[in-house]
């Protein structure tokens, strides 16, 4: 019983990391915690379940164009929504997420209707799959884990060793000077939406095979998701992941000893961490020299 | 090489660069003086198109012969003018390596990049020393050392300096300062912006005096240098007294 709680655990949280470091990602280009990320997800999951259901293509189709979609989708918000915005404070950018998310809700909403769906994914909780003999897990944690592991170690790659990386975390640590050296800071900014709803795409349709598939079915998920981020420090990309599986982990045994309890865990965590470290666990600070 | 052309900069409803021209000759050190608040930061962010899209508001400024006053940013660093900002500037969470890698952003050509990043190194020892360190952990002067070796990544013809003695040294800023004039040697035109008035003087080829966004003077150094506005309010070599003993600490500099 205990592996398997912590089994559960532990993909739920890579679940929830994999969706927080989306929202790392414009965290730490845009400062701003993007609200509208869980509904950008909700919004590729539905475009994967229309393209299947509606036109009755196969799943492998389905799924890379769900994921063109995501990427077109980031990009379009930030260059509809963010880069209009003159002089923007935080704050406002907030808003102006919020302001996205109850866009995108609605647009679902009037498209494919209230009632939930089930979504067809590949990978099933129910089918399980014998790793060695007398271990098995289900296909969806084998997923879950697989793809964690694959983005983080493209993630790692691409910001450490490819230009376009580099001069993405140097955007971050300096806009000013970043434009000085001659990198289109906006076409930079473009790229990390893009980028950011491609991942929060792939762990929304995680999370749609899971659960059911709604308007609202990524409130949760997305609060879980930000709250793993908080822990983990935001800033900090395998900080994320790593407070995605920490709270995956308290979340599934709090749920097993109290289960009314359950939901209610990930948000006295947030509210722990804030008291107690407020930068988050794993993240570096850096103090400006003068 | 670079003809500006009566520029006038706006923040806001704030004027503050009342209509300048000055032009700078190929292989000069040219220097920028000027008390706080005369302008001089704005000139070279004006130049490069840091401000607001609209700035500036009139004029017109020219680089080898084409305008670049409503150009981007980028295709001004393409076309070779580099800035080195005023506080440095570098990315701090990146190491010195990739900050110098980030100076050739707009460059494609792999080997040449290279050849280069070997050359700044040669040439700057101490980042040769510290290359896989954060920049942000270098202390002053590397830091100002790094931010010249990166600005010179982008293969420039014009190079423009912002302060770079601040809150060096006096070794360190002549160092620095020697560092300048052998870039300048190896054929990059070099407009440079200073508080430290002695060494700039010492230094370049030619210089302007700025104040309230205008230029009130404009000559060779050596004129500058026994010009009685400059050898008291810059120099801080004052000369006269009035009648009744008293100094008197502000004369109206006569515009030209």
């Amino acid at each position: 019983m205990f592996e398997m709680l912590l089994i559960e655990g532990l993909a739920i949280g890579a679940c929830y990391g994999l969706f927080g470091v989306a929202v790392a990602i414009i965290y730490k280009t845009s400062d701003v915690v993007n609200f509208a990320q869980g509904e950008m997800g909700m919004m590729s999951t539905f475009v994967a379940y229309h393209i299947m259901t509606a036109y009755g293509w196969p799943f492998y189709i389905a799924f890379p164009a769900t994921l063109i979609f995501a990427i077109l989708l980031g990009m379009a918000i930030e260059f509809c929504f963010l880069r209009p915005a003159k002089e923007p404070t935080v704050l406002g950018l907030l808003i102006l997420t919020l302001g996205a998310e109850m866009l995108l809700m609605g647009l679902a909403g009037w498209k494919w209707g209230a009632e939930q769906k089930d979504f067809p994914f590949l990978l099933s909780v129910h089918k399980t799959v014998e790793i060695f003999p007398g271990f098995a897990l289900n296909e969806w944690t084998i997923g879950v884990f697989v793809l964690t592991t694959v983005v983080m170690v493209l993630l790692f790659l691409f910001f450490r060793y490819s230009k376009l990386g580099i001069a993405m975390r140097a955007t971050q640590q300096n806009e000013n000077a970043a434009k000085i050296m001659g990198i289109k800071v906006e076409r930079v900014f473009s790229i990390t939406w893009g980028m950011s709803s491609l991942i929060g795409a792939l762990a929304a349709m995680f999370f749609a095979a899971r659960s059911v598939l709604d308007p609202n079915f990524m409130m949760e998920p997305f609060m879980r998701a930000f709250a793993a981020a908080v822990l983990g420090g935001l800033t900090s990309i395998p900080g994320v992941v790593i407070g995605g599986l920490i709270l995956g982990i308290i979340e599934n045994f709090f749920g097993y000893a109290w289960p009314e309890w359950k939901p209610i865990v990930a948000f006295v965590v947030i509210i722990l961490i804030i008291t107690v470290r407020p930068s988050g666990l794993f993240s570096k600070h850096y103090v400006k020299k003068v | 090489m670079l003809s500006v052309k009566n520029i006038e900069t706006w923040y806001d409803l704030i004027r503050a660069l009342h209509g300048i021209s000055f032009e700078i000759k190929q292989g000069d050190i040219v220097a920028l003086l000027g008390s706080n608040g005369a302008g001089k930061t704005t000139t070279l962010k004006t130049i490069m198109r840091l401000l607001e899209d609209d700035q500036p508001e009139k004029g017109t400024i020219e680089f080898m012969g084409k305008r670049i006053d409503r150009m981007d940013t980028e295709e001004i660093v393409r076309l070779g003018i580099s800035y080195v900002p005023e506080g440095r500037e570098v990315f701090p969470e990146l190491t010195v390596m990739e900050n110098i890698q980030m100076g050739a952003y707009t460059r494609k050509d792999r080997q040449g990049i290279k050849d280069d990043i070997e050359g700044i190194l040669k040439q700057f020892p101490i980042l040769s020393e510290r290359r896989n360190q954060q920049a942000g952990h270098l202390s002053g002067g590397e830091q100002q050392m790094l931010a010249i070796g990166r600005a010179l990544m982008s293969r420039p013809k014009l190079l423009m300096l912002d302060e770079p003695s601040l809150g060096l040294s006096p070794l360190l800023t002549k160092e620095i300062f020697a560092i300048i004039q052998r870039i300048n040697q190896e054929g990059v035109t070099i407009l440079l912006v200073e508080q430290n008035v002695n060494m700039a003087l010492k230094y370049s080829h030619y210089a302007f005096l700025m104040e309230n966004g205008r230029i009130v003077r404009a000559d060779k150094p050596e004129v500058l240098r026994e010009d009685d506005d400059v050898k008291e309010f810059y120099l801080g070599i004052a000369t006269e007294t009035s009648a009744k003993g008293y100094k008197r600490y502000r004369r109206k500099v006569r515009f030209r």
